[in-house]
Parts: structure tokens; C-alpha cells; sequence
């Protein structure tokens, strides 16, 4: 009840506040010239070799494929077991492979486990590729990184046995919280952090 | 009032070198002398080069930070945690950067960049991609500005004993550098961008979602702290400073800022994953919050007589308007003052003159801040919550409830969280 108010206020409060930048964009059609000139463009190459945050739609994955078998021979000689478990549990690395929580379980029953709980694959295949392994992070390759998250997402029943992920099929993949998850509401200066609520 | 005022004088005169000694609980009294003394002859500190270059604190004050969240900092492969503040010995409102609180997202070793080597992209949905060197950032236009940063994980447990367990996990500094809004309004930010991703160069290139309301309001890219650069831990050469959000938001060793369309559920930003909209909601904007810091837990009072309460308040919301003192565990409360200036999402430092008359009593603070938010106590976060059938057992999103601290009829002080 408090929230659903709480939503209508902000969703009100968004619109008057957009409106005159909805309004600023229409109008300015030219793209908008620096003030004050400093620092230099970045070439098309520097941008690629940093831009590693994937976002759900999956823009920024590289070329390349992998497939749950060659994921889980890597899973081993990569190391991963030694931190994760050999099955992706028991180790003293958080767990990577869901909970049994009997037949039509919530899939917030799994546990946070990443490559069972994430929304999106996306979050899955650019965490592997930012972080791991410990201490050789950025060392696997981008057929190595589509291997490791079919391989994690077999051993969650998220594909298939033989499933080939590439940059068009991962952001594909329905996870199962895809949408059973809360967005954070729109943020504005100077508003409390949660209406209604006064602490 | 100025009868207490006397008071207060005749107190001083009475015991003037046993107060000064309890002020700071890092100063070691020199016991058994109640007369100021001269130095030794030969007790001076002898002039070395490194004094003249750098200079440091005395041998005598002994004030440290400890390792935080139940894992050692470093731990034996040289990664650094959470490491806490010692708010217990804090005087005025700024923390020194070697007694900064740090927190990483999984344990980090500290990037060691050299700053003419060191580059901020800024790309993405903007007309103008930009890569800046720190001498470029350096040419920009400035701001310097007291904000206090805090970990999600800064929550009082029964089982902590000092107010560096309780609290330790926020301080605050005086940061300099140029508004992302500035960079961001150089770069050409696309009218459909609503978020930006900011992300470190440390070895899990740390990444968090931020709301572009948030960033053209008052993030900042800092290269200053307390008047010299920022330290290492504190993510040398440049860190991101998004004032009053959660600390994992302000991104250190900031090597990028992504314009993007839509939130990029980062690991970070998996880290606040919810499906209950309160904590959603309640996952950024840190609450009004406040903590006496003397007297705190573990410290000891050594009588009845006169006592300066004092303490620090702040809020995700803005300026501390106000602050509140119970000294009768919250039945009732008086105003303490303001010392100094509230600056917008920075440790404030109240104080309040109190005569103890040596029986047990539970001391409490709590916040108000600017935009009318009220720090809670711990039962009153928790009845918001509750619902006939359940009953709450945890404050929600950051825990910003009141710390009260008991006193014992003995002078001991100890915490009183259930």
C-alpha cells in the first residue's frame, strides 16, 4: 500500500522532472561541444580493450563461442574446483551451484548463487571474465569465458548438456529471476530514501 | 545555565589534569602525577630528515585501525577486507587518511599506480568520449568538500564491545577534485542515458551502477584528501566519491565512467540484488545516523563529576539539522550543539554538557537531518516493519538505528544493543 503510493509519487516526480530535458533534446539536434577542451578522444581500440562491463542487452561481448564440456574440463585446469568445489560447492569460494530446493522452487530458494540467482547471463560471463581466476584475473580468453558460464549454468540446469553459448546467445538465456526481482526506484537529491518511511 | 557553567569551572579546577588525561582515550596519562611536569631534560624528539620531510604523530598517541568483518586485513596472501576506524579516540569532524576506514568488495590487494601512467575514460552514450591523465583532470575546474563515506555493513551487534566495531566502518575527509557533472556536461551526456557504470582498475576492476540523477547532482572524481593526494587505500590516483550513497558506490583506483541507458547489474550491483522493494529501495541513500564517541564502549569514566558527550552525526539525505541527546536511555531528550559547520553528507560533531551523578544510566544519541528524517531506535525501525503476523528481527537496508552505550554505577561503559 505504502509502496504503491510510493511508486505513483516518484513515477509523477520523474515525468516533471524530465520533462525539460525530453524538451533539451528535441531541441539541441547538434551534438553538444566541450567547454573546456582538456584531455583527448580516445581511440576506437582503447575503448574496446576497457569497455568490459556487460549490460543485459549484451552490447559489449567479444566474438567467440564455448560449450559445457570444454567448461568443465576448464572448470579443473583452470583451478576453479580448488576454491569452488569440485562440483561447484565445498570449497571455501562462494558456492556455484544452486541449492536443492525440491520441485517448483522459488529460485530465490537456490541461494545466492550467482549463476543461478543473476537476472541476467550477462553478469555471469563479465564477472568470470573481470575476476577470475584469483590472483590470474584477466588471463582467460573470451572462448574460455563462454565455456566456464555454460558449464556454470548446465550445473544449474539453465541449459542444456552440449549448449554452445556466443555473444548472441548469452544475452538470450532466460534466467530464472529474469524479472523476479526489485529495480531500485529512481533516485533525486534532496528526496528521503524511502517515502513514507521517516527514518 | 550559568550555574552549571561554575560548576563546570570549580570541576576543572579541581581535577584539571585527570580530565585532561581521560579526553583521549589514546594519550597515556601519566599516571600518579597530578601537577603538569616539564620533559626530562634530553626528551625532546631529535630533528632526522624524515621529520623535516614528513612528519608524524607522537610515540605516545597509540591510535589504530583494526581489521573488520570477521576476516584478518591483510590476510596471508597480502589482500586487504574491511578495516575499521578508531571513532573512540576521533576528535572534530575529520578522519585522518591513515585512519580512513577501508572496505573492498571481496579483498583486494592495493593497486600500486603510478599517477602520469594512470587515464579516466569517459565514453559511452555521450557526444564526446574523453580520456583524461590526472594533469588534465588537474586543469579542470575544482571543489573541495567535507563527505563522510560508510560501508553497507557499519551494523552494532550485541557481541561488539567498542564503538570501533560498532561504527568503525565510516569516516570522513575533506575530498578535492572535479564534479563528475562537469566531465559528464564536457563529454555530451545523450538525453535517454539514465545511469553511468564507474569502474576501478584493482585486479576485480570493482564496477557500480549509479543513477544519473546522482551523478550530474554531486559526484567526484577525487585526486585530494585531507590536503594531499588520495592515499592508496583509498583508490590513489582517483576515486569516485558519490556523497551519501553505500561506499561500494564510490569506486576507487576510477579508471572509467560508462554512460549507459539502463542499470548494468555489475557484480557490484548484484551485491544489493532484492526482491523486496523496501531493501531495493533502501539500498543507496545511507539514513540519518548518529554515535556518541565519548563516552563509548570500552572506555571508562573515572567518577562522578562533569562530562562532554560527545559525538558524531550524519546523513545520506543532506545536512544534520539537528541532534538529540537521552542520557535516560531514551525516555527523554534534549538538543546537543552543533559544532562547526553540517556540511551536506558529512560527519558532524555534536557535543553535550552533562553532570554524572555516578548512578547506572544508558546514554543515547539521534540524528535529524535536513530533509526531516529521524534516526530510529533499533525497537522503533523494527515495529515499522512488523506486521501483526511477523514480527521484524532486522533493521532494514542500512542499519542506521540508535547505539546506546550503558553506563555502569563503576564508570564502565559497555553497548546496550539487544
Amino acid at each position: 500500500m505504502r509502496l504503491a503510493k510510493q511508486r505513483t509519487a516518484l513515477k509523477t516526480l520523474r515525468t516533471l522532472l524530465l520533462l525539460p530535458i525530453l524538451v533539451a533534446g528535441v531541441v539541441s539536434v547538434q551534438a553538444q561541444s566541450p567547454t573546456y577542451g582538456v584531455g583527448r578522444t580516445p581511440t576506437e581500440g582503447e575503448i574496446r580493450l576497457w569497455d568490459i562491463a556487460i549490460g543485459p542487452k549484451g552490447e559489449e561481448l567479444p566474438v567467440g563461442s564455448g560449450t559445457v564440456d570444454m567448461g568443465s574440463e576448464l572448470y579443473l585446469s583452470k583451478g576453479c574446483a580448488g576454491c569452488h568445489g569440485t562440483i561447484g560447492s565445498g570449497g571455501m569460494a562462494p558456492r556455484l551451484i544452486k541449492r536443492d530446493a525440491g520441485p517448483n522452487a522459488d529460485p530465490w530458494d537456490y541461494g545466492r548463487v550467482l549463476p543461478i540467482r543473476s537476472p541476467y547471463a550477462t553478469t555471469v560471463w563479465d564477472f568470470i571474465n573481470r575476476a577470475m581466476p584469483l590472483g590470474a584475473e584477466g588471463t582467460l580468453t573470451a572462448d574460455e569465458v563462454y565455456s566456464l558460464t555454460a558449464y556454470l549454468f548446465f550445473l544449474n540446469d539453465v541449459v542444456e548438456d552440449g549448449t554452445e553459448l556466443n555473444e548472441k546467445t548469452l544475452p538470450q538465456i532466460q534466467m530464472p529471476n529474469r524479472t523476479n526481482w526489485e529495480q531500485v526506484p529512481d533516485w533525486f537529491p534532496g528526496q528521503p530514501r524511502l517515502e513514507g518511511y521517516p527514518y | 545555565m550559568s550555574q552549571k557553567k561554575t560548576d563546570r569551572r570549580e570541576f576543572l579546577k579541581r581535577s584539571a589534569a585527570v580530565a585532561g588525561a581521560v579526553g583521549l582515550g589514546a594519550v597515556k596519562p601519566a599516571l600518579g602525577q597530578d601537577t603538569p611536569v616539564a620533559p626530562e631534560p634530553g626528551a625532546f624528539i631529535r630533528g632526522s630528515d624524515e621529520m623535516t620531510a614528513y612528519g608524524s604523530r607522537s610515540r605516545f598517541v597509540d591510535s589504530v585501525r583494526i581489521p573488520h568483518g570477521g576476516r584478518e586485513s591483510p590476510d596471508s596472501f597480502g589482500l586487504d577486507f574491511h578495516i575499521a576506524t578508531p571513532l573512540q579516540d576521533s576528535v572534530g569532524e575529520i578522519t585522518p587518511s591513515s585512519l580512513h576506514y577501508m572496505g573492498t568488495t571481496r579483498g583486494s590487494f592495493v593497486p600500486d599506480i603510478d599517477p602520469d601512467e594512470h587515464r579516466l575514460m569517459v565514453h559511452g552514450m555521450v557526444d564526446n568520449p574523453i580520456v583524461f591523465s590526472m594533469e588534465d583532470l588537474k586543469r579542470m575546474p575544482s571543489v573541495t568538500r567535507n563527505h563522510f563515506i560508510e560501508c553497507a555493513g557499519n551494523r552494532s551487534r550485541s557481541s561488539h564491545t567498542t564503538i570501533q566495531q560498532t561504527h568503525g566502518m565510516t569516516s570522513n575527509a575533506e575530498w578535492t577534485g572535479v564534479l563528475l557533472s562537469t566531465v559528464l556536461k564536457e563529454a555530451g551526456v545523450h538525453a535517454d542515458a539514465d545511469w553511468v557504470v564507474a569502474e576501478g582498475v584493482e585486479e576485480v576492476k570493482g564496477a557500480s551502477s549509479i543513477p544519473m540523477t546522482k551523478a550530474m547532482d554531486d559526484c567526484l572524481l577525487c585526486y585530494g584528501m585531507n590536503g594531499e593526494p588520495v592515499r592508496p587505500q583509498q583508490g590513489f590516483p582517483l576515486r569516485l566519491l558519490a556523497p551519501g550513497f553505500e561506499g561500494i558506490f564510490n569506486v576507487k583506483w576510477l579508471r572509467r565512467i560508462k554512460v549507459v541507458d539502463e542499470y548494468y547489474m555489475t557484480y557490484n550491483d548484484f551485491g544489493h540484488l532484492t526482491r523486496d522493494p523496501v531493501n531495493a529501495a533502501l539500498g543507496y541513500q545511507i539514513g540519518p545516523k548518529s554515535v556518541i564517541t565519548y563516552p563509548s564502549g570500552s572506555q571508562q569514566l573515572p567518577g562522578a563529576g562533569f562530562y562532554e558527550i560527545g559525538g558524531l552525526a550524519w546523513s545520506g539525505g543532506g545536512r544534520v539539522s539537528r541532534v538529540e541527546i537521552s542520557t535516560d536511555g531514551g525516555r527523554s531528550w534534549k538538543d546537543a550543539d552543533i559544532r562547526g559547520t553540517a556540511h551536506p553528507m558529512a560527519h558532524t560533531r555534536f557535543s553535550y554538557e552533562w553532570e554524572w551523578d555516578g548512578s547506572e544510566c544508558e546514554l543515547q544519541s539521534r540524528c535529524i537531518d535536513e530533509i526531516g528524517q529521524i534516526q530510529p531506535s533499533r525497537q522503533q525501525a523494527l515495529d515499522f516493519w512488523s506486521t501483526d503476523g511477523e514480527r521484524a528481527t532486522f533493521v532494514k537496508g542500512q542499519d542506521n538505528s540508535i547505539q546506546p552505550w550503558r553506563i555502569a554505577s563503576d564508570g564502565s561503559v559497555h553497548n546496550a544493543i539487544s
